[in-house]
């Protein structure tokens, strides 16, 4: 650790940089273990010595309060929505309310073992049991599995259930359409289910292009369609039920990306577009934290039809109440991660679910709504609203295009909007759209934080035409300016450096 | 009641900017969807509850359980109640990390970016490994992905997978990659559980992308794992090491006895069991396999100004970039687990994780010989152990589970009950197993795991009472 020496003292706690290791001071530690109360018997007596780590881990060797002092203040170079206002398209970045937290660590759900005897986790039974149907009842569909880890899991889980239920019924196609506004994720997620992933290009309404729909479907070997409804353009496919009528007259079966869900909460349900598998991020819709990436759950809800092919266990509720975990499926695809999925993020989703109800359901999908075009009318005079002519759903894409001439990019603003205390949108996505900024401000902010969003793209709009050197130098305010993402990947150094002699770069 | 949808605007608000957004009502800001799917009649659900009527709620519904925690608990098989420390609770609570998104923003996010760093430093130095990711869902994708990275490195069709691997964990690898990657070959174990490494050796061969064992595996056994890198490296595969990252403060890190891809269930660090979810799938690789490894990875570089930052890095990996050709669909991973459990690796540190290894290792073995003790009691797993060994009862080992409940005692997991949920879709059980009751051939072994939190009076009584069903029993039997 070449800085360990250097005299730290005089820096302030939040600009010591140093990480952890470089903390360290040999025979320090933060732990106090229990006294060994059984014989102390010789490891090697134990272990073969063969076996027996040489070298220790050379894991951190802080103090409790040097080891608090470094995440706190590593905690204030971060920003989440508790910071401020976060409008990340298609990321539902929602207030995460606080009693959720409380409820997944009661005891009676953070304390249990996943393999318990069944009569004693009754309760969580219960409860994932509730919160199946209830997401059912909001999909518009049959039956649902809680088990897939996140949203891209829960379309590996639906892909690999459409494949299931053709090969149940002697066919084997290959095909599945996804438009060209699609999340990333889709076309991985087609590919790892063993399908092949056909591009379906938008309209100039920003829906999909029927006429290429058709092109494709008389192509033959449909298995299906993936369809993010409202798409991450922020539109709803007017077309919708006709796109689902021609896919399954072509015998393929459609999946909805529930990543826009908080759109359409009680409003439509994608069960009566006509989708027959819906997966739900429980991390946008329903308010369970991002964590700085994760956890997520990724539950999916499928049409009576598929139930046969979902993943095991399946929470089964008898006649007298009791519930128990069937894994005695022959034809369910099998099990897609271990023991039920994420529970301790299902159980925050129950808590947002049965604290809203029907009607809070319905009016944050309506708050949503109202305020992303509250913000999209605000930007109309600032920059390219590539489908301005539309009413926009929980979120929109504006283009920064206008900018181009000051030599000012999405990046910029971007970058300039963390200067100004906004979490910027996300940029470059969809790809369709040049200069992509993806606007979701979510249904908890309130007017004020709107306006003020409004008013910094404003001033930033401004900046680029009167000082656009200061927007591409953005962020100015930060700890750090812009990183060097280039040289990150050219030369990977991806973890600490731990002795002088060591190749710190893997 | 109102219910508010945590929305914050009043009446007014709204009307005023409905009016800013040219709509005369909120119905108004729907009508793109097309009438036949517009939803007039509200969801067919519970009506809402206040914040105290939910926590009322939830409680009731907790209350119908009674946690392991709460328990003398002998449970594990993949997912353990080791002590957690309170500074952990105090870090993930941090609402700059609880509410953050993945940092696609490095210069807002340099608090988790640097966090993704240390721990991603802290698996490497934990498995003796190059690289490692910023996390993955749990030990059983883990491993999928793992499987699915080496049938692209090596361009082979077929995995050998040893029955001591978790069959929780076989069997998410043989869904997740039913449609894309290697097919799993699954050669038995030996008495005494670990694997047979001629049956293991008989499975290799040119179409082999990876061999795959656990350590210590499923039943406890400690694993030869030089001989099993041997096996695999001379076939031109992969050497795959699903590893317990509590058993690493103990045992030789597998990057030390050849692994090239080591995975895992690293809930233990940090992490509230919460039946079995959210838990921290983890995953390590040598340096050649880096620009294969899926998910997020953190690396350093530095600003304008030349200071130390971190950033995402070597995207081009990942769905979002090469969406069609990326070889994994991971986005959301497990961040907030992987913070919790290199808050409680920092809290061990250096001297305290193999301290609680080597505590963990004195009293299992102390428990397993007071139970071999018992009379009908069997060594299942035979040779040394860890944390864990499975035995062999006179009964079936779920009724001594359930016999033990009202005295207090989670007696450990019946092995029967995680195999017999695969009967069939299972290809080989242990060798040696086939003469034992039930569909599975397990169905009279218990898997007993002892965490530092049990106490020598607790093993005692726990020993007494076992001893006292098993007696009870025979007199029936008599």
């Amino acid at each position: 650790m070449p800085d360990r020496r250097e005299a730290p003292s005089l820096r302030p706690a939040a600009l010591d940089r140093r990480t952890i290791y470089e903390k360290s001071r040999p025979g320090r530690r933060a732990s106090a273990l229990p006294v060994l109360d059984v014989p102390d018997t010789p490891l090697d007596e134990l272990v073969p010595a063969a076996l027996l780590r040489r070298a220790p881990a050379r894991l951190p060797e802080v103090s409790e309060i040097e080891l608090l002092r470094h995440f706190t203040g590593l905690s204030t170079l971060n920003f989440g929505v508790d910071s401020g206002s976060y409008p990340l398209g298609s990321c539902t970045m929602k207030y995460n309310p606080r009693v959720n937290e409380t409820i997944a660590r009661l005891d009676g759900f953070a304390g249990l073992h996943p393999y318990q005897p069944q009569e004693l986790v009754q309760g969580a039974l219960e409860l994932m049991d509730q919160l199946e149907r209830w997401l059912a009842e909001i999909a518009g569909l049959h039956a649902t599995t809680l088990q897939p880890a996140a949203g891209a899991h829960g379309e590996l889980t639906g892909l690999l259930v459409i494949r299931a239920a053709h090969l149940a019924e002697g066919r084997d196609p290959k095909r599945v359409i996804i438009p060209d506004t699609a999340h990333g994720t889709n076309p991985a997620s087609v590919i790892m289910a063993g399908f092949q992933p056909v591009a379906v290009r938008s309209d100039a309404r920003g829906g999909v292009d029927m006429d290429a729909l058709r092109e494709i479907i008389a192509g033959g070997d449909i298995a299906g369609l993936m369809l993010t409804n409202p798409n991450t353009l922020g539109l709803f496919d007017e077309n919708i039920v006709e796109i689902a009528r021609l896919v399954h007259e072509a015998g393929g079966l459609l999946y909805y990306d529930g990543a826009n869900a908080n759109a359409v909460l009680g409003v439509s349900r994608p069960g009566d577009m006509g989708f027959d598998v819906v997966h739900f991020n429980t991390h946008k819709t329903f308010s369970t934290p991002h964590g700085g990436g994760g956890p997520g759950a990724g539950p999916i809800v499928v049409r009576d039809t598929l139930v046969p092919y979902l993943p095991v266990p399946v929470i089964v509720r008898a006649e007298d109440g009791r519930y128990s975990l069937d894994d005695d499926r022959p034809q369910s695809i099998g099990k897609v991660r271990t023991f039920y999925g994420n529970f301790g993020v299902l159980v925050r989703a129950w808590a947002y679910i049965r604290g809203l109800g029907p009607v809070g359901l319905r009016r944050v999908s309506e708050m949503a709504v109202l305020n992303a075009n509250y913000v999209m009318q605000g930007l109309r005079d600032l920059l390219d609203l590539p489908y301005g002519d539309r009413r926009c759903m929980h979120e929109f894409v504006a283009s920064a295009t206008p900018l181009k001439e000051d030599g000012v990019r999405a990046l910029d603003v971007a970058k300039r909007l963390l200067d100004y205390g906004v979490h910027p949108p996300t940029t470059y996505f969809p790809l369709i759209v040049d200069e992509a900024l993806m606007v979701e401000p979510t249904e908890t902010e309130c007017r004020e934080a709107l306006d003020r969003m409004i008013d910094a793209f404003r001033v930033i709009v401004r900046e680029a035409e009167e000082r656009p050197d200061l927007l591409r130098d953005a962020p100015l305010t930060l700890p750090v300016r812009r990183l060097d993402e280039v040289q990150a990947a050219r030369r990977p150094i991806v973890k600490q450096r731990l002795d002088e002699d060591e190749e710190g770069g893997a | 009641m109102t219910v508010t949808g945590y929305v914050p605007h009043s009446e007014s608000d709204v009307r005023e900017m409905l009016a800013a957004v040219g709509a005369a009502t909120v119905d108004d800001l729907f009508t793109e969807i097309p009438e036949d799917v517009r939803r007039r009649e509200p969801l067919e659900l519970l009506a809402g509850l206040s914040e105290a009527e939910v926590v009322a709620e939830a409680r009731r519904l907790a209350g119908r359980d009674t946690p392991a925690t709460g328990l003398v608990s002998f449970l594990g098989a993949g997912i353990y109640d080791h002590y957690v420390p309170a500074v952990v609770e105090t870090v993930v609570s941090r609402g700059e990390f609880l509410t953050a998104y993945t940092p696609y923003q490095p210069e807002r996010s340099q608090g988790v970016l640097q966090t993704i760093f240390e721990y991603q430093t802290a698996i490497c130095e934990l498995t003796g490994m190059d690289v490692s990711n910023a996390s993955m869902y749990d030990g059983g994708t883990a491993l999928a992905e793992a499987s699915i990275l080496a049938g692209v490195q090596t361009r082979r069709g077929e995995i050998a997978l040893s029955a001591g691997v978790h069959p929780e964990y076989r069997q998410v690898l043989e869904t997740e990659t039913a449609g894309y990657g290697p097919r799993p070959r699954t050669p038995g174990l030996r008495a005494g559980a670990t694997s047979d490494l001629e049956a293991l050796a008989a499975a290799v061969g040119e179409e082999t992308a990876a061999v795959v064992v656990q350590q210590p595996n499923f039943f406890g056994a400690l694993e030869d794992l030089e001989a099993v890198a041997a096996i695999a490296h001379e076939a031109g595969a992969l050497f795959v090491v699903v590893a317990d990252p509590i058993s690493l403060g103990l045992l030789e890190a597998p990057g030390v006895a050849g692994a090239d891809i080591v995975v895992g269930e690293a809930q233990a660090l940090g992490n509230a069991m919460s039946f079995g979810g959210p838990g921290l799938g983890y995953m390590a690789v040598t340096h050649r396999l880096m620009r294969r490894l899926p998910g997020r990875l953190v690396g350093e570089t530095v600003d304008l100004e030349g200071r130390r930052g971190f950033v995402l890095t070597l995207q081009t990996r990942e769905q979002h970039i090469r969406r069609e050709k990326a070889t994994s669909n991971i986005c959301s991973n497990h961040a907030l687990n992987a913070l919790a459990a290199l808050v409680h690796l920092s809290w061990l540190g250096k001297e305290g994780l193999p301290e609680l290894g080597a505590l963990c290792a004195r009293k299992a073995a102390y428990l397993r010989q007071r139970l071999l003790a018992l009379p009908g009691v069997a060594a299942f797993t035979e040779g040394p152990v860890f944390r864990e060994f499975a035995v062999r009862l006179p009964l079936p080992a779920a009724a001594l589970v359930d016999a033990l409940v009202p005295e207090g005692f989670l007696a450990g997991v019946p092995a029967g009950r995680v195999a017999a949920g695969f009967a069939g879709r299972l290809p080989k059980l242990p060798a040696g197993a086939s003469d034992a009751p039930g569909p599975s051939g397990l169905d009279d072994v218990l898997l007993v795991a002892v965490t530092e939190k049990r106490t020598r009076a607790e093993l005692d009584a726990f020993v007494a009472a076992v001893g006292g069903v098993l007696a009870k029993a025979g007199d029936a039997d008599a």
